[in-house]
């Protein structure tokens, strides 16, 4: 088991990829670490939202998942 | 009755506010969104497709939590919300909201709520598909101040202002 972390919306193709598998546990700094400059930059800025385990995060940098939890990376949303 | 769907197949709007408006009897009144993808004759965008991505483990819930703040504050009899993900083409239905109450401001009022979180307060991601690729949407400003409309602040105004 692992940390998956998943990329929503544009964050998808700025990360080339759906999803990631590293290794646990992961936290903020090392989410930053992993995930490459582009979608690190997107991910400091504060309209971009974390959700770990299925709960959106209040504060992202106090991320800290476990084995086979799911980080979900959330960019501003758009529907209707 | 609450009724809250993710679709991923197209959705006639009327076969479902039907059934809905059947199952609420003694209602004052319906009101009925129902949002499609803009373009073709006459309307040309550019548009060929419309794709909506959502996060399965949050999406659906938090439409649930939207339907029962909906209820709760415009005391409603019955609330139905639909979304389609996935890739749709012109003219398809993208979101149908529809409202029953026992009288019409609640429903008019519960509607025009959801949809403003639907647009930019839900977790969907949003992408269109022009002769030049596919491009992500972001809200525009106008969606936002709609969204703020509804804040607690801006309620109370509305109701200083005796709004009826």
């Amino acid at each position: 088991m692992a940390v998956k972390i998943v990329f929503l919306g544009p964050l998808r193709d700025m990360a080339g990829a759906e999803s990631q598998e590293v290794e646990a546990p992961l936290d903020w700094a090392g989410l930053l670490a992993t995930v490459g400059d582009e979608v690190a930059a997107q991910l400091s800025e504060e309209r971009v939202n974390i959700a770990c385990a299925g709960r959106v995060l209040a504060d992202k940098s106090a991320l800290q998942a476990k084995d086979g939890d799911e980080v979900a990376l959330l960019p501003p949303v758009s529907g209707g | 009755m609450k009724d809250v769907r993710l679709l991923t197949e197209m959705f006639i709007p009327g076969a479902l506010v039907g059934p809905f408006t059947q199952a609420h009897p003694g209602l004052g009144g319906v009101c009925t969104f129902v949002g499609e993808v803009r373009g073709g004759e006459g309307q040309d965008t550019g548009v060929e497709a419309l794709e909506l991505s959502h996060y399965e483990p949050l999406t659906l819930r938090s439409m649930e939590e939207l339907a029962d703040k909906a209820i709760e504050r415009f005391d409603l009899m019955g609330l139905l919300i639909v979304h389609r993900v996935g890739e749709m083409r012109v003219g398809e239905p993208i979101v149908l909201v529809s409202a029953a109450a026992l009288h019409r401001r609640g429903a008019i009022d519960a509607v025009d709520f959801c949809m403003d979180h639907l647009k930019s307060a839900a977790w969907f991601w949003k992408r269109e598909k022009r002769e030049e690729g596919w491009r992500w949407i972001e809200p525009h400003a106008g969606d936002y101040a709609d969204l703020a409309r509804w804040s607690k602040k801006n309620r109370q105004f509305d109701l200083d202002q005796g709004s009826s």
